[in-house]
């Protein structure tokens, strides 16, 4: 009969193996299950819209907003994925029709839209990001600039199907 | 006092509050902002000038509000500065509602919110505090405002300083270390931790 002894040394080495495994789990999630996906940013999806239009350019342009869209688990880049972006701008303030728009990815899963300046807003200068078109999970983003002077911004994500 | 040492007191009392505002006022953001939004902002400015007066006035520092008056208008300037707050998080909340739910729910991103939100709260407490201190009695009574004096005082401070807005960040960092330097001296004149019966 083997006999549990709750002592010293075995709580040690029980502690230190969850341990083990638990914290190499936080660094190291790719190794288990592939590309993790993006959670939602809080704040992301404040003053969204649903069915922003697809356009050329928000407004007059002059910033540019770019990132990447991938699958999660093998991060295989997704196109054609419909991404929408909004932000308080010269040209408007973020509930606003006009400071709102939609591009897809090209083949290699890369979206870039031009858009007017970002200035701050609510004390931080940042943009909105959605995906939303169902096929894969909802992700709302909300990247901070780190000087409002910048006149690009990027932000990634990564899908996981729904 | 000197006439001439009474001018400059309230001279650079009026500057260390005025000039951040008109710098303000100045900013390029303002263009693109709307009217209720840019008085929100400025309500926000304003209670920030608001705490710097009221260590001033209780220890009676102000030349021509000594004592009592000094009392008086301290508990004037703290309505006001209640209302100032009001002023800010309702303009915000008419500005962008999810923003300001977020920050009065303590789930925003912004890393300053949660600072306000809480000195906020202090400076409720305290006008609510006040409206009851006779039935407190002084000692409860000054241990509260002086704990939530101090919550008011690091909040908005730090508050102000995270924030990227229609400040301009010189004349706001030399107002909030006016308020911090005001708050610790006369914490310190007035001894506060001893909890002795005011001085008349």
């Amino acid at each position: 009969m083997t006999t549990f002894v709750l002592n010293r040394r075995n709580l040690l080495a029980a502690g230190g193996s969850v341990l083990a495994t638990g914290v190499s789990g936080l660094f190291l999630p790719a190794r288990a299950q592939g590309l993790a996906p993006t959670p939602s940013m809080s704040g992301g999806s404040n003053n969204y819209r649903k069915g922003a239009p697809t356009v050329d350019r928000i407004g007059k342009g002059g910033f540019w907003m770019s990132g990447t869209v991938r699958r999660a688990g093998d991060g295989a880049p997704l196109a054609n994925q419909r991404i929408q972006i909004w932000a308080h701008t010269i040209e408007g303030q973020e509930h606003e029709p006009q400071s709102h728009g939609a591009t897809l990815t090209d083949k290699n899963g890369v979206f870039r839209l031009e858009m007017p300046q970002i200035i701050p807003i609510f004390g931080q200068p940042h943009g909105h990001l959605a995906y939303d078109s169902g096929e894969f999970e909802t992700v709302f983003l909300r990247p901070v600039m780190r000087s409002a002077k910048e006149t690009s911004l990027e932000a990634h994500f990564v899908l996981q199907p729904a | 006092m000197r006439l001439a040492k009474v001018t400059l007191i309230w001279v650079a009392l009026v500057a260390a509050i005025c000039v951040p505002i008109a710098v303000a006022a100045l900013s390029p953001l303002l263009a693109w902002r709307g009217p209720v939004y840019i008085l929100a902002g400025f309500a926000g400015i304003i209670a920030l000038g608001l705490v710097l007066v009221q260590p001033l006035l209780i220890a009676g520092y102000l030349p021509g509000l000594p004592g009592y008056r000094g009392r008086r208008a301290h508990h004037w300037i703290g309505g006001a500065l209640a209302v100032a707050v009001v002023v800010h998080v309702a303009g915000l909340w008419f500005t962008s509602p999810p923003d300001m739910i977020d920050a009065l729910l303590f789930t925003s991103p912004t890393p300053f919110s949660p600072f306000g939100v809480i000195a906020m709260w202090a400076i409720f407490a305290v006008a609510l505090l006040a409206a009851l201190r006779r039935r407190l009695g002084l000692r409860t009574w000054r241990i509260a405002h002086m704990s939530l004096a101090v919550v008011i005082v690091v909040g908005s401070v730090v508050h102000g300083m995270l924030v990227e807005g229609t400040m301009e960040t010189m004349s706001k960092a030399a107002l909030c270390a006016l308020v911090l330097a005001a708050t610790i001296k006369v914490m310190v004149d007035l001894r506060v931790w001893r909890m002795r019966t005011r001085r008349r």
